[in-house]
């Protein structure tokens, strides 16, 4: 399968990369090989078999819907971020 | 290992594998050190010790952690720019744990960023180099962890295994490594990369170690949905009693008084997959397989050959799922709430896209493209879809395998560890060394990584035992079969 500029494009858009030029290029190519390889699941058919999306024994663990005591408070938290002010963490303008 | 006492001191315990990290320094094993504050905590052990207290199973032990476990204790930068700086103010269930029986954290250990590689070489901080061989890589992603151990720096530490990255690491360098069962080991506090396959294990230099590790850190966490109730301590007399099968030989009552249970029990039925040995697996490491197989046979155990044609085909399903749970897992790190974030920044969309195009490494770019290409419209179904379902058939051919035997024996990796630099270029190479290790992850699993001699070149070689979910005793206690 071959993968196109375009391709390249959207998938580093849906990823969230302001990708080079040459970063592009390269990630172009690996990629390329990487879905050739992953393609050769295409040699198997699997009709008739259900997915497998989790190997977690148990279903629908449920707890008592209480407020617990977190182990870090609101205030350490907003000390993780780069900018904040008035407790809320501040960003660049969206628009 | 050494825990302190009265005659040892955690204090010396500590100063010691403190030299230790230093004098080795040039192997690149830790991206953080904690003296003074390990320091310090070991003289409160001591002055516990001291005062009479029952201070723990780990009292004063020295431990490291895989950078990707959250604790206050330094940055936790998963090796990756991305999250450079970030002081977690959570502490990992784990380390909790570990802490509770009287650890003492004395660092955090290199990986493969986001534990995205096999090497260790994706490290934004740069590789750890493997404990027998300065030219060659550690292997990984868990590579610090396990170097740090053979080394003899720490007697344990710490590592996170998505589809190989303590096993094969471990076998890299010599030492046990355990993946548990997936849902064995709470994954509270641990930086994700694949949800589905995340499992928390150790390192250690004995079977009897990897044990004690075990049953302190195994059991249900009210913070991890995913854990499953406490069956490693549960079962533990049984599993011993199943696993010690093999010694009905003696006649001579023993120490622990298990002798009874030895007795009714019968030989231990070991599973070789012939497909694997198909030629890709280096010759040392075949004749490895070989001597080990040689070795349970003469103590009387049964070895089964296994057909299991599905495995092939594990790789590539790890190579559609796991890039799928990666790109959704580490899309949470956007530059907003914490770590880095670019200094080139106009807007929103630029704190984003500039500081994940600047925070992650090529390798974790591939992954999270992979992963949105697979679950992109139009290629879900021919991809992702399809390869869940392949999964399917990979657990229902392990069930089919357990019922002919007891435990499954293969190399962990197909090659010794290579050299440093000889795969980073081509990413589908470094995949491959993954072919043996993924499929276990696929199915949750356990699976302990043996030493299995050295190569003529001096290298390790490590080959795995693997059981059904839950016989991570068994696994452990068998282990000492193939000493």
């Amino acid at each position: 399968m071959k993968i196109t500029r375009e391709e390249i494009d959207h998938l580093a858009q849906l990823s969230n990369f302001s990708l080079s030029d040459e970063e592009a290029k390269s990630l172009g190519v690996d990629l390329e090989n990487i879905i050739k390889y992953i393609s050769q699941l295409d040699e198997l058919d699997v009709k008739g078999v259900e997915p497998t999306y989790q190997v977690f024994e148990m279903e629908n663990v449920w707890r008592p819907d209480e407020i617990q005591p977190q182990e870090a408070d609101r205030e350490q938290l907003l000390a993780l971020t780069k900018e904040q002010s008035d407790h809320q963490i501040k960003v660049p303008k969206v628009l | 290992m050494k825990v302190a006492n009265k005659n040892t001191t955690a204090v010396s315990l500590v100063e010691e594998a403190l030299k230790k990290a230093e004098k080795f320094a040039d192997y690149h094993v830790f991206n953080f050190l904690d003296n003074k504050n390990a320091l310090k905590k070991a003289a409160e052990i001591d002055k516990r010790i001291k005062k009479g207290d029952n201070v723990g199973r780990l009292a004063g032990v020295p431990f490291a952690i895989k950078d990707n476990f959250l604790a206050p204790e330094g940055s936790t930068t998963a090796s990756a720019r991305i999250l450079e700086g970030f002081v977690s103010p959570i502490t990992a269930t784990v380390v909790k744990k570990l802490e509770a029986e009287g650890a003492i954290l004395v660092g955090r250990t290199n990986l493969d960023a986001f534990a995205h590689g096999s090497s260790t070489e994706n490290s934004y901080y740069g590789p750890t180099l493997n404990s027998a061989d300065q030219t060659r890589v550690a292997g990984g992603s868990s590579g610090g962890s396990a170097v740090a151990v053979a080394l003899d720096i720490v007697p344990f530490t710490t590592g996170t295994d998505t589809g190989g990255s303590i096993r094969q690491p471990a076998a890299f360098n010599g030492v046990y490594g355990m993946k548990p069962t997936y849902g064995a080991v709470s994954r509270y506090g641990i930086v994700a990369m694949a949800s589905s396959t995340d499992s928390i294990g150790f390192f250690t230099r004995t079977p009897e170690d990897m044990d004690l590790l075990m049953s302190i850190c195994a059991s249900q966490d009210p913070y991890d949905m995913t854990t499953l109730p406490d069956f490693y301590n549960a079962n533990a007399d049984d599993s011993r009693h199943f696993a010690t099968g093999w010694e009905q030989v003696s006649e001579e009552p023993r120490e622990d008084g298990r002798d009874e249970a030895c007795r009714e029990s019968s030989s231990i039925r070991v599973g070789i997959i012939k497909d694997f040995d198909n030629g890709t697996v280096h010759p040392e490491i075949r004749q490895a397989l070989k001597d080990k197989v040689e070795q349970l046979e003469k103590k009387g155990h049964e070895i089964v050959e296994l057909n299991m044609p599905m495995l092939k085909y594990a790789l590539a399903v790890y190579y559609i799922v796991v890039p799928a749970e990666i790109a959704s897992n580490l899309s949470r790190h956007d530059g907003v709430r914490y770590g880095f974030r670019s200094d080139k920044v106009k807007d929103l969309d630029d704190v984003y896209a500039n500081t994940r195009n600047e925070g992650f490494m090529a390798e974790n770019k591939r992954r999270i493209m992979i992963g949105n290409f697979v679950l992109s419209s139009g290629f879900y179904d021919a991809y992702y879809l399809k390869a869940q379902k392949v999964r399917t058939l990979i657990i229902e051919e392990y069930a089919k395998a357990f019922e002919k035997c007891d435990f499954i024996l293969t190399p962990v990796a197909p090659n010794p560890p290579f050299k440093l630099g000889e795969k980073t270029g081509d990413p589908v190479a470094m995949y491959l060394e993954d072919v043996m290790s993924t499929p276990i992850n696929l199915a949750g699993l356990p699976a302990l990584a043996v030493p299995a001699g050295i190569t003529k070149d001096h290298l390790p070689l490590g080959l795995q035992l693997i059981g059904p979910r839950r016989s991570d005793a068994k696994i452990i206690e068998f282990a000492k079969e193939l000493m």
